[in-house]
């Protein structure tokens, strides 16, 4: 493939997403920043503190135990979902109306609002009148996902698991469906396995999708608040208070926008941080892939 | 016989989808029943059908007028994001220019803003110009996350198509914007159709930035949802009659792009 010309005129195709993007994300980005530094005693009044917010958002143990939950629990999303995902995006069908509609019933549950879903997840969980609850307790289990902390992380993950694997099915599904026949045929007159197959043919040309996959569950699993919020309210204990709702609790709850503020931009770099390293690995770990295994 | 796939992925398949159907089944139980039976006892299938709860949504204006406000928005946001994402993907697919790896991260990073904190700077800002309560305010605030995703997906789409085309238009002596309207856009709506998806969805089931920016006007459905808490308790059978139409208009928006999703994209760039 020949490279592409340098033309830095293109600049102007991108300015309407720059404008767009500076407006509704550097703007509230800067006011954020903005009082990160400062001690806000009322909306008129407030005092310029430096680095106060930071020292003691970093200081905080609680933001420790919150930020690991998080990082165990996006963890497990990302271990469970991508696997799923592609397993699922294999075996769907690929054509006729049985495609059309595994595609539909399959991504129902990206289409619910994030309130429903924890609504719909409280009362399915219930042991009294929810199916998931009432099924469970009927076979023994003892299951209470308000009072047991482990019953109720486990439930946020069953519901996220629920909630988000048909994106990354999807998008595995259409990876898989761009791939060439002839990469197909080439496999079968080499004869290869089934899992030499995935291995080398499909998993590398899922790399583009994957990425976008993985990025996308990383960072919306990390700032997970609605439906846990629904579900638990963080509880019981602190078992589901993700870094979302210990910040939440902080804003609004006790209404310390400095610290809130500095503590959301360490959360937003956190994240920047995760995505980089996981974009920079995925990257990598393509192009090495392909030169090996290209003809 | 088939190396595509793996052993026994009919039963996965099948198992995996009774258990994206589970929940949505009992909301669909729940919607059909009375709130007595809801919460006075467990049954596999409702008792009898009554379409009450339906009923109840779709003539009481304070119920669909929520699902107006939402799907006004969500296509005030698809359309734009779409339309402003087109260009800028066409640029970072066809060009090398400064900083264009760079900004192509970049954008995604303004998906990554935790919402707590970012709301009362997003509810001043539209405060300061006016917006507040208007449709447009939620298009525009929903732009944070769905344009850099729209830049991504369609950058795939756009890598697909090869750039001799282009070259030879331009021989054929045709501008830019009627090469790009004409010629290149009806070649890349597989990938428009699938933007478009992802942008109605991510826009449609989004509830902070949306319930913060609106009050009455355009109050969108989730926030309608949440008010159904009275004296008597929870109304769940109309929240879940609610929840279950929440659920149409995508399914309608999945089922005109299925064919496009079945086709494969496989986004180039990374």
């Amino acid at each position: 493939m020949s490279a592409k010309p340098v033309n830095q005129r293109a600049w102007w195709f991108i300015l309407p997403v720059l404008v767009s993007v500076a407006f509704s994300a550097l703007i509230p980005l800067m006011t954020v920043v903005n009082y990160s530094v400062q001690d806000i005693l009322s909306p008129s009044q407030s005092v310029f503190v430096g680095w106060e917010w930071y020292k003691e958002v970093l200081r905080d143990p609680e933001l420790h135990s919150a930020l690991y939950r998080q990082l165990v629990f996006s963890a497990a999303v990302l271990a469970i979902q991508i696997p799923l995902g592609i397993a699922l995006a294999l075996s769907m069908p690929t054509t006729g109306w049985r495609s059309s509609l595994v595609l539909v019933l399959l991504a129902m549950p990206l289409l619910v609002p994030w309130n429903v879903v924890g609504t719909i997840w409280q009362i399915f969980a219930r042991t009294d009148i929810g199916l998931l609850g009432y099924v469970l307790s009927q076979f023994g289990f003892d299951y209470n996902y308000a009072q047991e902390p482990a019953d109720a992380w486990l439930t946020v993950l069953i519901m996220d698991v629920w909630h988000w694997t048909p994106l990354v099915a999807l998008l595995s599904y259409a990876g898989l469906r761009a791939i060439p026949e002839a990469y197909y045929q080439a496999a079968r007159i080499d004869g290869a396995s089934r899992w030499a197959v995935f291995r080398y043919v499909q998993l590398p040309k899922l790399r583009g999708v994957l990425m976008i996959a993985v990025l996308l569950r990383l960072m919306d699993s990390f700032m997970i608040y609605t439906e846990p919020f629904v579900l638990t309210g963080g509880g019981p204990g602190t078992a589901t208070t993700f870094l979302s709702q210990y910040l939440t609790q902080k804003a609004v709850g006790q209404f310390d926008l400095g610290p809130a503020a500095a503590f959301s931009l360490v959360y937003f770099l956190i994240i920047l941080l995760l995505c980089f390293v996981f974009y920079n690995f995925i990257k990598d770990v393509g192009t090495s892939e392909q030169r090996g295994t290209s003809p | 016989m088939n190396t595509r796939s793996f052993p026994g992925r009919w039963l996965f398949l099948f198992i995996y989808l009774l258990f994206t159907f589970a929940p949505i089944y009992w909301m669909v139980h729940m919607s059909l029943r009375t709130n007595e039976a809801i919460t006075g006892a467990f049954a596999w299938f409702p008792e009898s059908i009554s379409f009450a709860n339906y009923l109840n949504i779709l003539t009481d204006p304070s119920w669909y007028d929520g699902y107006i406000n939402s799907i006004t928005y969500v296509l005030i946001n698809t359309v734009l994001s779409v339309t402003i994402a087109l260009p800028a993907a066409y640029a970072f697919s066809r060009y090398s220019f400064l900083g264009d790896k760079h900004l192509f991260f970049w954008l995604l990073t303004n998906r990554m803003t935790p919402p707590a904190v970012f709301l009362l700077p997003f509810f001043q800002l539209y405060t300061a110009l006016g917006l507040i309560d208007t449709h447009i305010a939620v298009a525009l605030a929903h732009m944070v996350f769905n344009v850099p995703l729209a830049v991504w997906i369609l950058e795939g789409f756009i890598s697909g198509v090869p750039r001799e085309i282009d070259e030879t238009a331009y021989i054929d002596g045709y501008s830019f914007p009627r090469f790009f309207v004409r010629i290149f856009l009806p070649l890349i709506k597989a990938g428009i159709g699938v933007t478009a998806f992802f942008c109605f969805m991510f826009s449609w089931v989004e509830l902070l930035l949306a319930r913060t920016l609106t009050s009455v006007d355009a109050k969108p459905i989730a926030a309608t949802m949440t008010r159904t808490v009275s004296a008597a308790g929870m109304d769940w059978g109309s929240l879940a009659a609610a929840g279950v139409l929440t659920i149409v208009p995508g399914a309608l928006v999945i089922y005109f792009v299925r064919h496009y999703i079945a086709k494969g994209f496989a986004m180039g760039r990374v």
